[in-house]
């Protein structure tokens, strides 16, 4: 166990243990607020294993704005405030989903253990790699697939516009047929 | 120096706790969560392979990146579907969307998807 190990483990512990509170509490918002933690942990993980880049990169969009998201989505829908049973399904749902999920990280660490067993990294003397070498890659051999994730993102922003547009449109007219029949 | 065991470990164990999120929640914001687990256990896994030495191309932090910046694009279009079910059926309750959805289809379901197009016009040209 090595200096690094310690700090992992013990930034890990808080990110499995919050991540574990956000999809069990009660309450819809700490849902939310224990999934910033799980969040904003996994930052300190990636800066953990040398990776500052993807570490910053982690804290400002996902702690930055999909928890944000996430948040304005909760308030935009009514979210009870205190604890609500309604949000999860019944319990022996609950239960099956308990051992698929038990089941996903048995199959998963019985497979990726062995592969990583005995494997270290030398990160004390900086990262292999590197933010240089990131940028290299990124505008080197990945300039494609980045192009390609920039209309991605403009899509997504006209497909999420379209959607909440157009089908307002027709829940519009639905009130307004509930209207009719009413009147 | 560091064990990629470790970090192999929290991310499986991440995945199951997020399968667990999506499989137990009803609220759909919160199985959005479980989904955003998912992917983090994923973002994780490709950043301890990438630290391995000798990874080409800086792939490892490259597609977490990539991931992070997909994963962006995927709740802002989810959020905007869950918002538009919650203004036609007023709760984003998962169980109870089909029987509320299946009440304004006979009708208006036929009618919406030609219908709009006229609106938009109409609307410009008034």
């Amino acid at each position: 166990m090595t200096t690094r190990d310690i700090v992992f483990a013990a930034v890990g512990a808080i990110t499995a243990l919050s991540a574990l509170l956000s999809v069990t509490t009660k309450h819809v918002v700490h849902s939310a607020l224990w999934l910033l933690v799980s969040l904003g942990s996994l930052a300190g993980c990636y800066l953990v294993l040398g990776q500052e880049l993807v570490g910053l990169v982690q804290l400002l969009v996902y702690v930055g704005a999909i928890v944000v998201l996430v948040l304005f989505a909760l308030m935009l829908t009514r979210a009870p405030i205190g604890p609500h049973a309604e949000i999860d399904t019944p319990a022996w749902q609950r239960v099956v989903g308990a051992l698929l999920g038990a089941a996903t990280t048995v199959l998963l660490a019985a497979l990726l253990l062995p592969l990583f067993s005995g494997v270290t990294v030398e990160l004390d003397g900086g990262a292999p790699g590197g933010t240089p070498a990131i940028a290299q890659a990124v505008f080197g051999t990945w300039v494609w697939p980045f192009e390609l994730l920039s209309v991605l993102l403009l899509v997504a922003l006209i497909g999420a516009f379209a959607v909440s547009r157009l089908v307002l449109r027709s829940e519009d007219e639905t009130v307004t047929a509930r209207g009719e029949v009413r009147r | 120096m560091i064990h990629l065991q470790l970090p192999a470990a929290l991310a499986a164990l991440l995945a199951g706790i997020g399968v667990y999120g999506v499989l137990a929640r009803r609220n759909a914001v919160l199985v959005l969560i479980g989904v955003e687990l998912i992917l983090n256990a994923a973002n994780l896994l490709l950043v301890t392979a990438g630290s391995r030495t000798g990874a080409p191309f800086a792939a490892g932090p490259v597609l977490t990146l990539f991931v992070i910046t997909i994963a962006a694009a995927e709740i802002c279009v989810a959020l905007a579907v869950v918002l538009v079910l919650f203004r036609t059926t007023g709760a984003i309750d998962l169980t109870a969307v089909p029987d509320l959805t299946d009440e304004p289809e006979p009708e208006p379901d036929p009618q919406p998807d030609p219908e709009p197009e006229p609106d938009l016009r109409g609307e410009v040209r008034s």
